[in-house]
């Protein structure tokens, strides 16, 4: 494990090992608060926090804390981050912290973070635990706001509604409206069109790498006897 | 004398190909369709058409994006069934985005996704009705007034509905099981006689004789062999011994009494077309019979206790859910053997 560059960090984060798609963990609040971008990105930058300062204490211990006791350990830094969250966001972004409500105090719960902690974070150096944390945030958080962006838009006709509620009242007239009269899916706000719309992500990655994997395949194929004959020159 | 010899099975009338069961289910949807169209205009039949082209275009669509071979599935006629039972469902006079949503999330969601026909383990026209009944609330409860009560709308008023619903003013009306949704309070005899709606000679006027349209179509396929008797059976008897049981003879809380909970809303509908579609449903005789009755159950207890007037939809969709735990339990024991203990 302790092997993985910070390319391959970032790799798997992102796209292919992403908490959300791929591991499908965390799901409860991918599903509960995804209803609007600003909810999945109050709920992304508080996950990202708590996943990265996690990652941190829990590399910082990792020598320390013996087999046993690990995971009592490891909730107690976690459940540390997440009340640090709640009281920030409760000072910062009251009406989203009231929005998200009990799904803030629930990231505790959130296997993406214990997950990370256990299976990274508690076998690897500080910086290379601080770049998982933060790649496996940003794709928990990326999905959650592509998520948010398409539930919203499918649901309303807008996208980034209330936006003020998190950037301040210059963010108030960001709501980009895409057609006016319409008359709101109502199934893609509610918990169905959550995982509905989840799976179809899941399906959409899926389709792309299948592309990649395609392409690089034909790329790679060699025609026969072909490198039999070239004797100079790089192989392509 | 005769030189030829036919061996057994002497089926007179095999009706074994996909497409034939679907061009007599089709059809057997006809008297329906028609004393449909009688009391409520020519809305439905034009959802029906508009529906079924629609339907199989995305069917075709759908093929082309997995690859599959377009022609021949489309010619087995199921798309259009889907489309069909999802329009008889609808309201009339719906506007075009609803039909283009509802068709769209049944072939797509309800049947594709899960491998095509024979794999879907929900209902498809359901799984279209229910996400339209649940995103679109309004347009989902505006049923017309019957023929008899108010004006029936004409063909030019159907495709002005249709594709310019902006500009389409039509008169939208409470169903018979609407009416007991919003008089809860009021006595059973009273509320028959107050309102024009309920007088027809069984049910609500119109719809009883909907019902019985459907009731007629669904025992033709009955003696055409295309299903058993054992789901609608089932369904229909456990919606009986409900609205016995709900029925004290006096107040409009138990949401009628048997005949019009018989004869109201989409129950011979749902009986004949909906349950008994051979893929989500339960697979032994058995299994049917449960299966029925469990929708029967359900459709009784959202109707009388839920937040809408009619439940078949989540009644089959519910028990599809179920379906597969229904067969674990009535696997028809094989001919001669005998019924393993098994030790848990």
């Amino acid at each position: 494990m302790s092997t993985q560059s910070y390319r391959q960090i970032t790799h798997n984060g992102l796209w292919k090992n992403n908490p959300a798609l791929v591991q499908l963990l965390g799901l409860c609040p991918l599903l509960a608060v995804t209803a609007s971008v600003v909810n999945a990105m109050g709920l992304a930058a508080a996950t990202l926090f708590v996943l990265v300062t996690s990652n941190l204490c829990v590399s910082l211990i990792r020598n320390v804390v013996t087999e046993s006791i690990r995971l009592p350990a490891f909730v107690l830094i976690i459940a540390a981050a997440v009340t640090g969250t709640e009281l920030l966001m409760q000072a910062y972004a009251y009406e989203l912290y009231q929005i998200l409500g009990i799904f803030l105090p629930l990231i505790t719960t959130n296997c993406v973070i214990l997950g990370r902690a256990d299976a990274f974070a508690a076998k690897n150096p500080v910086a290379p635990a601080l770049a998982d944390g933060f790649m496996m945030g940003m794709g928990f958080g990326l999905v959650l706001v592509v998520l948010g962006a398409i539930r919203e838009l499918l649901g309303t006709g807008a996208v980034l509604a209330n936006m003020d509620l998190l950037f301040g009242p210059m963010a108030a007239n960001w709501t980009i409206v895409l057609a006016d009269d319409y008359p709101g899916l109502l199934l893609a706000i509610l918990p169905p069109g959550a995982f509905i719309i989840t799976g179809l992500l899941i399906a959409a990655k899926n389709v792309i790498d299948t592309r990649i994997e395609d392409a690089r395949r034909a790329e790679t194929t060699v025609e026969v006897g072909s490198k039999r004959v070239r004797v100079t020159g790089e192989i392509a | 004398m005769s030189l030829m010899h036919i061996s057994s099975p002497h089926v007179h009338k095999p009706v074994t190909s996909v497409e034939q069961v679907m061009k007599q289910v089709l059809l057997a949807t006809l008297p329906g369709v028609a004393v449909l169209t009688w009391f409520f205009g020519p809305g439905t039949l034009v959802n029906i058409i508009f529906g079924s082209m629609l339907a199989m275009g995305f069917e075709a669509w759908a093929l082309w994006l997995r690859g599959k071979d377009v022609k021949s599935p489309l010619k087995d006629h199921s798309v259009i069934v889907t489309a069909t039972l999802l329009c008889i469902a609808l309201p009339p006079y719906a506007p075009w985005w609803l039909i283009v949503v509802g068709i769209g999330v049944s072939v797509l969601l309800g049947k594709h996704v899960f491998g095509g026909l024979g794999y879907n383990p929900f209902n498809p026209a359901m799984v279209g009705y229910v996400v339209l009944l649940v995103s679109f609330p309004l347009q989902m409860s505006s049923w017309t007034e019957p023929r008899g009560i108010g004006e029936v709308p004409g063909l030019l008023d159907a495709l002005t509905a249709l594709f310019a619903p902006a500009s389409y003013d039509g008169v939208t009306a409470a169903t018979p099981l609407d009416l007991f949704r919003q008089n809860a309070g009021m006595l059973f005899d009273d509320l028959m006689t107050s309102k024009a709606e309920l007088a027809g000679p069984i049910a609500g006027i119109g719809w009883d004789l909907v019902n019985l349209a459907f009731l007629a179509g669904g025992i033709w396929l009955l003696r055409q062999r295309i299903f058993t008797w054992h789901a609608p059976v089932g369904m229909l008897g456990a919606l009986t011994l409900c609205a016995l049981l709900g029925f004290d003879e006096g107040s409009s809380t138990g949401g009628g009494s048997v005949t019009f909970h018989l004869f109201s809303g989409a129950t011979m509908f749902g009986a004949f077309f909906i349950i008994t579609d051979p893929v989500s449903s339960a697979v032994s005789n058995r299994g049917r019979l449960i299966f029925g009755a469990g929708v029967g159950v359900l459709v009784y207890l959202i109707r009388v206790n839920g937040n809408y007037p009619d439940a078949v939809a989540f009644g089959v969709l519910l028990l599809n859910f179920a379906a597969p735990f229904i067969d674990q339990y009535t696997q028809p024991q094989v001919y001669g053997t005998k019924k393993i203990e098994v030790d848990e």
